[in-house]
């Protein structure tokens, strides 16, 4: 299912099973191509598609895997007793996840899926205006979806006028609630739910807040609907679904995945190596898998859960034996302390420390209580901020304490081994801006895109 | 703090009955619920307050309300069930 090597496609027929749903073949298709390869669009009755999409099974795939259809419902629902206040689509394909790089690459290759997803959404919540809000990575392709927009709107298919919005950079400012905090004018800071967006949102409107990836499918479904979609993946986590592979495989890159796929299967499709020591699923708020032993595990929320960990917005990193995980998990936490918002005291204070209790750990002359320290700390910060910044850190943490297991046992006695020396494996992006509470410098503010397609 | 009977049998069912919430942006550890309401909220290492699970007992349900309307910066909440 990797990018090359898909048999062509079909004439407005819905992809058979062997068929890449999203990404298609032979590069991006301009309009008529694309409504050639997918058929006609149309828009769906506001209750049917919510209906549709809510029978499909299909879940968010920025990382939430909340199920789309009830929050398409619950938006709607909001609209409606807002009475004349109408709702506002947001199209999150900020990906600040250094790891993830599917949000991007869909945004290149199928700009009209997505397009399609948010009319078909914005008709469904009753929403008059949509934003498409593009990442670091996604702003040199804003002149290229400024002429999808243009063309849909040459052809009479935009239902409701899709303004291009840059996200502030850093690792928080796609979160939700930090995207809806910029379109509002603040800075890209999260804010305490509730509010849920979906009930005060972007200009104080309800708001749909959804991956774009999550929108082409929508897309899909709304053209051939839930038993179509359904035919791909497992009956508890139907579809498909984008996943980045990176780290030590032959072929690192987007892949689109039948949901529930064996982990092994899908490494062998990406050429692992001899010898894989752990997997990074989940991104940098997720968790490490041990391999081999954990190649039979399915790729899905439903079956990564149980393991410990979660497929998130789709991150899969190979860790091979000749590098260090607690190096590794080291960098990450590090990161995600210099990323954090510096709103909340526990994670202002627990965050530092807990960074420097596995810097420590990885790199330096570690005692074995620092292990129980960390512990402590990954207690202290999870669940107690506005955002899931310290949470998802603490799970990294414990995940790395109970995989690296013997790797910390061998720190502690003789301190970093040889492979904490090598180069880093995972991204780590320089910080953008400083967050440590110490240096209130200036954070970045909304840069204001193109408003409208000329 | 004066001991207090302990509620009735009603309390006992979880998950309903009000809950003690702090909006962590706005709480600037000044500790006064830690102080008004040691039955129930802890400070952290740093002085923040760490809120025992579950819904506030009825008798403590004056109290709670007392630390609530205390809290310098506003930070402290009480949530009705739905």
């Amino acid at each position: 299912m990797s990018v090359p090597g898909a048999p062509a496609s079909m004439t407005g027929q819905p992809p058979s099973p062997q068929e890449l749903r999203l990404i298609p073949t032979g590069g991006p298709l301009d309009l008529p191509a694309h409504l050639d390869r997918y058929g006609p669009f149309y828009l769906r009755a506001a209750d049917r598609l919510i209906s549709e999409v809510e029978q499909s099974g299909l879940t968010g795939r920025g990382g939430g895997a909340f199920p789309a259809g009830r929050k398409l419902r619950t938006v709607a629902q909001a609209a409606r007793r807002g009475g004349r206040t109408s709702a506002v689509v947001v199209a999150n394909g900020s990906e600040s996840e250094p790891a993830s790089s599917k949000d991007t690459v869909l945004l290149r290759s199928a700009p009209h899926l997505i397009l399609d997803g948010i009319a078909l959404a914005a008709a469904a919540v009753g929403a008059s205006s949509a934003y498409l809000c593009l990442g670091e990575r996604a702003q040199p392709g804003e002149r290229f979806l400024l002429q999808a927009i243009a063309e849909r709107e040459r052809a009479g298919l935009n239902h409701v006028p899709v303004e291009l919005a840059a996200t502030a950079a850093g690792y928080l400012s796609g979160q939700e609630t930090a995207l809806i905090a910029t379109l509002n004018g603040g800075p890209p800071l999260p804010t305490l739910v509730p509010p849920l967006p979906a009930e005060r949102g972007a200009h104080r409107r309800p708001t749909l807040v959804m991956n774009v990836e999550t929108l082409a499918h929508v897309a899909l479904i709304g053209r051939y609907g839930a038993g179509w979609f359904r035919e791909l993946g497992s009956a508890g986590s139907p579809g498909t679904a984008l996943v980045t592979i990176s780290g030590a495989v032959n072929r690192p890159g987007v892949y689109e995945i039948p949901l529930g796929v064996r982990l092994g299967e899908l490494l062998q499709r990406a050429g692992l190596p001899e010898r894989p020591q752990a997997a990074l699923t989940g991104g940098y708020f997720g968790a490490w898998l041990p391999l081999p032993d954990a190649l039979g595990v399915g790729v899905s929320e439903e079956r990564l859960r149980p393991a410990g960990a979660a497929l998130g917005p789709g991150v899969l990193a190979v860790l091979p034996e000749s590098r260090c995980g607690l190096a590794e998990t080291a960098r990450i936490v590090g990161f995600l302390a210099s990323q954090i918002a510096g709103q909340c005291g526990p994670c202002v204070n627990g965050m530092p420390a807990l960074a420097e209790a596995m810097n420590w750990i990885a790199f330096g002359q570690p005692e074995a209580d620092l292990v129980g320290w960390a512990q402590q700390l990954t207690r202290l910060v999870s669940g107690r901020g506005a955002c899931h910044l310290p949470d998802g850190a603490a799970a990294l943490v414990a995940s790395a304490i109970s995989v690296f297991d013997a790797d910390l046992r061998a720190h502690v006695a003789a301190g970093p081994c040889a492979r904490a020396g090598a180069a880093p494996l995972l991204p780590i992006p320089r910080p953008s801006h400083p967050s440590d509470p110490r240096q209130p410098e200036g954070r970045p503010t909304r840069r204001q895109l193109s408003r409208r397609p000329g | 703090m004066s001991a207090r009977p302990a509620g009735g049998r009603a309390e006992a069912r979880a998950g309903h009955g009000p809950r003690l919430r702090v909006n962590p942006i706005a709480c600037e550890a000044h500790g006064v619920c830690i102080e008004l309401l040691p039955e129930l909220i802890i400070a952290d290492p740093w002085g923040y307050p760490i809120i025992r699970p579950g819904p506030v007992p009825d008798h403590l349900l004056p109290l709670a309300r007392r630390a609530v309307a205390s809290c310098p910066t506003l930070a402290l909440f009480i949530r009705e069930p739905k």
